[in-house]
Formats: C-alpha cells, structure tokens, sequence
C-alpha cells in the first residue's frame, strides 16, 4: 500500500518535474534554445553513466576485497553456468542496455530537432572560412571580420534575443565553427554549404575557435562573438557599412 | 631448462620465420614507435603548459612544430605501436602456443609481414630528418593534405606498408586457428585471446583494403592530378572522411578486442576461474562488435556537415556497440566473482584497465548522441575519452601482457618491486593527465590547439596535465629499464609461476624452442584453458 502511494507520488513529481522543464525550455515566443536542450541531455547522460559506472565499479571493489586467495594453491570457485542462467546472464544485461540505448536515442533524437530546426525569424549570416582568418557576411551585405594579429575588427556581432542561422562554406580547406558558448560546432567545407544556428539569450562577449585542422595557424584562427541590445546593433551594422563603404 | 641455449646471432633474428622471435620482433618495433610517440606527447604537453609559445619563439614555427608533433604521435600511436602491439606482439608469440600449433600456417609470409611493418615503422621515422616533414595529423584529410608543403607521400606509404603487413597477418592467423588447432581443440575451448585475435582479424581483413583506397586516392590527387577530393573539378572532401573512418572506427575494436583478449588471461589467472559466460561474450560479444564495427562510422563525422538522417540512424547504431561490449563487461568483470584473487603486477596492470575501460567506454556514451557532440566534438574531452580508452586502456593492457608472459618469453623473472613503482607512477600519471583534458573540453577548449589565448583559464590545467606525462615518463622509463635489464640479468623464472592451465603455461618450456612443443599436443573434449577445478 504504502509502495503504491511512493509509486503515485513518484510518477506525479517526475510529470510536473518534466513538464517544468520543457516550460522552462521553451522561450516566450516558443523558440526552444539549442543551449537548455544541451544541457538538459548532459545532466541525464551524466546521471546515467554514475550509475553504471558505480554499479560496475562497486561490484569489482568489493569482490576484489572479498575473494583474495586465502592460500597460495587456492583455486576460484565461481559457479557453473546452467543453460537457462547463461541466457539470462547474456538477455537480461542486453535487455538492460538496449532500454538505456533506446532511451538515451529518444532524448538525444529530441535534442538533435532543436538543434536542427532553424526558427523562422532567425537572421541569417553567411560565414566563410579561409587560411586563417573568418569572414562574417550580414543580409544587406556588409562584412565583418577579426585579425588576430592586431586584435582589429568586431568579429561577429550579433543582437540580443534574435535566433542566428549561420550559412557556411570554406575558401579553402576543411575548417570548423566551433562557438562553446552557445553549444554549437559544424564544419566548414569548399564545395559544400552548412549551417548551425543559436539564440543569444543576453549580452555577451565569447569567442569562435576553428576546431578542424587547418594548417600552421589552426589555433590562432579565433574571433570574438559579441551579442548586443539589438538597437545597438542596428546601429552598429550602420557604422560597419560605412567604414566599409570607405575602406 | 633453456631451449635456446645459443648465444645470440643476428642473422638468425633476421632470417626467422619462427613465429615467437617474429613477436618478439613486433614488440621491439612497436615500443620503439611507443617511445617515439611518446616523446612528442610530452613535448606536446610542455608546449601547451602555459599560453603563449613555450617551445619557440615565434607563433609560426610553433605552430609547424607542433602540428609536425601531432601528427608524428597520432599516426605512431595508433599504426606503429597499438595495432601491431595488439595484433602482431602477442597474436605470434602466443596464438599459436595457445592452440597448441607448432608454427603459424604460412612462416614465410609472417616473416615478410613483421618486416613490411619494421619498414613501416622506418618509413614514419624518416619523417623526422626529411625537410617537409608531414603535418596532417594521423587522419590526413584533404584539402589541406593535398594543399601543404607537408610531404603526404610519406605519410600514405606509410599506410601502405602497415595495411599491407596487416592484411599478411590475418590471412597468415585466420588460418592457422581454422586448420592447426591441437587434436581434440573445438571452437568453444579457444582460449578467448584466440578469439579476440581471431575478431580482430576479420576486422582487419574486411576494412583495411578500403583505408589503403582512401590513401591512395589521396596520393593520386596530391600527385598525379586527380580530382577525387577536389569539389571545384567534381570531388567531393567527405568522400574521403567517409572512406577513412569505414575503415578507422573499427580499427579501433582491432585495438580493443585483444586488448580485451590479453585482459581476459589475465583476469583468469588470477583469480584462478574459468571466463564468467564465455558463450555470450564470444559469441555476442566479439562477433557482436565485428557485426556492428562497420556501421558506426559516422559518428566521426558528426560535426562533418552529414545529412541529418544519417546522423540519426548511426547515433543508433552508435549506441547499440554498447549491447555487444556490455556482454564483454559482465563477464569480465564477472569472471572476479567468487575468485581466488592475487595481486601480481600483470594483475595491479588488469584491474587498471578495468577502471580506464569504464572511463573509456561510459565517456563515449555522450559522444554517441549527435546533440551532445555539437558540443563535444573536436574538444578536449573527445581527446580525453579515446585516449583512456584506446590509448591507455589498451596500452595498458600490452603492458600487462609483457609482464604476463615475460617468464615465458625470456624465461627470467622480472623485478616486482621496480614494476609496481612504474605501475602507480603511470596509472597515477594517466589519471592526472586527462581527467583535466575532460573538464576543460566540457567547457570548450579546442583539440589540437597550443594557442588558446582566448581561454586563458584553461593553462592551470595544462600545467597538471604537464605534470601527469612526467609522471608518466617516469613510470615509463622504469617498467622499459625493469623488461630490459630483467630479460639480461633476472633470476630465472619457475615454470608456470601463476599456476595457468593454459597450453603456453602447462606444455611448453621458458621460453619454447624452435616446433614449441616437446611432442604432439592433444587436448580432451572437456580441456578447457581455464579449467582450475573445484
């Protein structure tokens, strides 16, 4: 009786536990951030993996504790396998596991839809890799850049609360858009376009980091990804297109 | 009791095709490449120990340096030392004392494969003294391959050489296990690292021929003027990502399965059992992987710009190697169970992989899911969970091996007391290295990076990892000195010091003459190697 009563009471809480997280997920106008997908998914994967690994890990200390030889000619005692208990030590772990997969493969499907799902509203910006600098290419046409040696140029900005949708290709060879911050990566290829997407949820200043080998300078190949109140950024694509149209 | 009471002559070493001196051969070039290797890893490591270039003085020469470095260790690592350390060393030492067969089935060919591979192993090392060493990390993907100043012949001869030695050998053991099995040896009395041997080969012969495809085409487009990666003249650059992980992802189970194969030995010696379902994990556990190994390949390729359904279907397929190497860990672990345990240093060495198996293995769980690797993917983390689980997991495990059977090979003992402090300095040194290389990949620092002035908060934690390989260095050097100068100078071993009943233990001397067995071996049908009675 009183189990039942856990049971109701557990099921209950994991309901309203769920459904809190999926309100909480979802922004106000209905986007779902790529970012609380991640880390959603990240908490269960490392959940998942305490467990087993504990179980596993606890099972092997203590038997290594409990079963040292006792005399230097002691041999194992271990149990003979009958058939049906051989079966069942090979269906009941597979069973185990292929429900742990199968789980693991739902959520991780869900989150791989948010990740691959562009809002509509999403402002698109063309990125272009090349040996080693990144190229930023805004709707109307103006250009953004960074130059690692003399830290000039504004990188990628990008306004506050706007979903990015980044279209990508490469000049040259294989590079990728690697933003930690917003939990994205996807490579850039000559031949080929790509593209990520992320939501810059406040102001923020991070970096984007080439992350596919690309030659001598791969790891100086980096920008800084700034996200702004979007009147400023109005405003800063104004000024942008203006030096631009000087240069 | 010596069998080879002869002083040493090299020209007998040279001519061999006799099956223990060609794996002893394996080992001697393999460690070599693991030396090599390894000493790029440390000056990998002292490079990104603080931020700005540490080793040069200027950020080009850095980064070609380094890049040099990357590449020499990961192709060294993984084609010189693991693959024919897991398949060379231990399959043509032991596979045929274990099934009780006097030689392999082709001697000559194996003695071409063992030297196909020392030219391999010489080839790579050329790459040190030529001008334009190769800088295209171990997978070589084009362009940039095809674009560098880096001398990419090298790199896919090579390749070429190891793949052919490969192939030579599984060929050469396939049927040495199918046809020269003692009398009596059925298939369910194999012991299981003739099975992990056996797997492993299948894998080798079935994949290998597709990397040698990619490589080649890779050489034919660099220098004859191709266009098979070339999307400006109708190639395509995922072409050969695809072709080269078809093969490179179940190269990694050629790594593990004897890996595994070794730990199995190990674990049963020792705790004086027989395997713990030794059914499922042969038959669902190492055909399971060879089943599934070819199949999984995409998830290198996640971040790659694949169509998103093929994502999809491979992060399933990702998922499920785990149903396959679960079996493989339930009776692993469970062949402990009501055992009679010692702690021997082959021991202390198989519980470690016990321990870096379940890192290794657990941590893939993540870079499984496609969502988690837009993350994860080409991080630190990435870098941390292959190197516990192919790197160290299965170097591990070859040590193990080498302490194992090291009465046997050279029929002296080797000394405890020096193995057990070059134990806890590398076990303790592999965990200080890359549980760092985790947590700062969760939160985004780049592979393959020694510039990584945008994260400055990352450079405490490749200061301990610094600290970790000299660790290692130091347990390294001690476990090679203790093998070299034991192997010379140790007091000479008893004949079965851990009591095996394995037929290389119970039928042959320290270490076996030329034929291996003093007369015919023949087995009963209730033999079994792990037959310890009670």
């Amino acid at each position: 009786m009183i189990m039942k009563r856990m049971l109701t009471a557990l099921t209950g809480m994991g309901l309203v536990l769920s459904s809190a997280i999926a309100w909480a997920t979802e922004s106000a106008d209905g986007i779902k951030d790529p970012v609380d997908s991640w880390e959603h998914l990240w908490t269960e994967v490392l959940i998942d993996l305490y467990i087993m690994g504990g179980i596993f890990g606890a099972l092997a200390i203590y038997w290594l504790f409990k079963y040292q030889a006792k005399s230097p000619d002691a041999v194992g005692d271990a149990p003979k396998l009958t058939r049906a208990q051989a079966w069942s030590w090979a269906l009941v772990p597979l069973f185990i596991f292929l429900a742990d997969d199968l789980y693991l493969a739902a959520k991780g499907w869900t989150a791989w839809n948010v990740y691959r799902t562009v809002p509509e509203n999403a402002m698109e910006v063309k990125v272009t890799g090349n040996m080693w600098y990144w190229e930023f290419e805004y709707e109307d046409g103006t250009t953004s850049g960074f130059d690692v040696d003399s830290k000039e140029g504004d990188g990628l900005v990008v306004p506050v609360g706007t979903p990015v949708v980044l279209r990508m290709t490469s000049n040259d060879v294989l590079h990728s858009f690697g933003l930690a911050k917003y939990r994205v990566k996807e490579d850039l290829m000559p031949g080929r376009i790509t593209y990520i997407w992320f939501l810059p949820k406040e102001e923020a200043e991070s970096y984007v980091t080439c992350v596919e080998f690309c030659g001598v300078n791969h790891s100086r190949m980096f920008a800084p990804v700034k996200a702004i109140p979007s009147e400023k950024f109005e405003e800063w694509l104004v000024k942008r297109a203006k030096e631009e149209a000087e240069e | 009791m010596s069998a080879h009471p002869e002083k040493f002559k090299l020209s007998e070493w040279i001519f061999t095709t006799d099956h223990k001196r060609i794996g002893i051969m394996y080992l001697i070039g393999s460690i070599a490449a693991f030396c090599v290797a390894g000493l790029m890893a440390i000056l990998i490591r002292i490079e990104q120990s603080s931020l700005g270039p540490t080793l040069a003085s200027d950020a080009i020469t850095a980064g070609d340096q380094y890049n040099q470095w990357l590449y020499f260790h990961g192709a060294a690592m993984i084609l010189g030392f693991l693959i024919p350390g897991l398949t060379g060393f231990a399959a043509n030492y032991f596979l045929p004392l274990m099934i009780g067969a006097r030689d392999v089935a082709f001697p000559r060919i194996n003695a071409l494969s063992v030297w196909l591979f020392l030219s391999g192993i010489f080839v790579a090392l050329l790459g040190f003294v030529i001008p334009d060493a190769p800088d295209i990390m171990w997978t070589g993907y084009p362009p940039y391959s095809l674009l560098t100043g880096g001398n990419t012949a090298f790199y896919v001869f090579t390749v070429h050489l190891l793949g052919f030695a490969s192939i030579l050998g599984a060929v050469n053991f396939l049927v040495t296990v199918i046809y020269m099995r003692a009398p009596g040896m059925g298939w369910n009395q194999l012991s299981m690292f003739v099975w992990s041997t056996v797997t492993a080969f299948v894998i080798q012969l079935v994949f290998v021929p597709v990397l040698a495809a990619a490589v080649t085409m890779l050489l034919f487009d660099k220098y004859l003027g191709t266009h098979f990666f070339d999307p400006s003249a109708g190639g395509d650059v995922l072409l050969y990502q695809n072709l080269f992980w078809f093969y490179s992802h179940p190269a990694v189970y050629v790594i593990l399965l004897p890996a595994l194969g070794i730990l199995y030995e190990i674990v049963a010696t020792f705790s004086k059992n027989p395997i713990f379902n030794y059914k499922a994990a042969v038959y669902g556990g190492m055909w399971g992987v060879v089943l599934i190994s070819g199949e999984v390949w995409v998830h290198h390729l996640y971040v790659s710009g694949m169509p998103n359904w093929i994502r999809i279907g491979q992060m399933i397929s990702t998922l499920l190697i785990s149903l396959p190497v679960g079996l493989l860990a339930v009776s692993l672990f469970g062949t402990l169970y009501r055992g009679a345990i010692t702690f021997e240093l082959p021991m202390k060495y198989a519980i470690s992989c016990l321990f870096l198996f379940l890192v290794g293995g657990l941590t893939g769980i993540p870079l499984a899911l496609t969502a988690l690797t837009l993350h994860l993917s080409e991080t630190s983390f990435v870098h941390a969970h292959f190197h516990y689980i192919m790197g160290i997991f299965a170097a591990f495990s070859v040590f193990a091996g080498v302490y194992y059977w090291f009465p046997k090979m050279t029929g002296k003992m080797y000394d405890e007391k020096l193995g057990t402090i070059g134990f806890w300095l590398n076990f303790i040194g592999v965990n200080l290295t890359f549980i760092p290389l985790f947590k700062i990949g969760v939160e985004g620092m780049p592979r393959r990076y020694w510039n990584y002035e945008m994260f400055p908060q990352f450079e405490i934690w490749h200061m301990v990892a610094l600290f970790g390989a000299l660790f290692i260095l130091s347990g390294m050097s001690l476990t090679i000195f203790n093998w070299v100068y034991s192997a010379w100078k140790g007091e000479i071993s008893i004949d079965n010091p851990w009591r095996s009943k394995s037929l290389e233990w119970t039928h042959t001397v320290n270490p076996p003459g030329p034929g291996n067995f003093l007369k015919d071996v023949e087995v009963s049908s209730d033999w079994t190697p792990y037959d310890y009675g009670k």
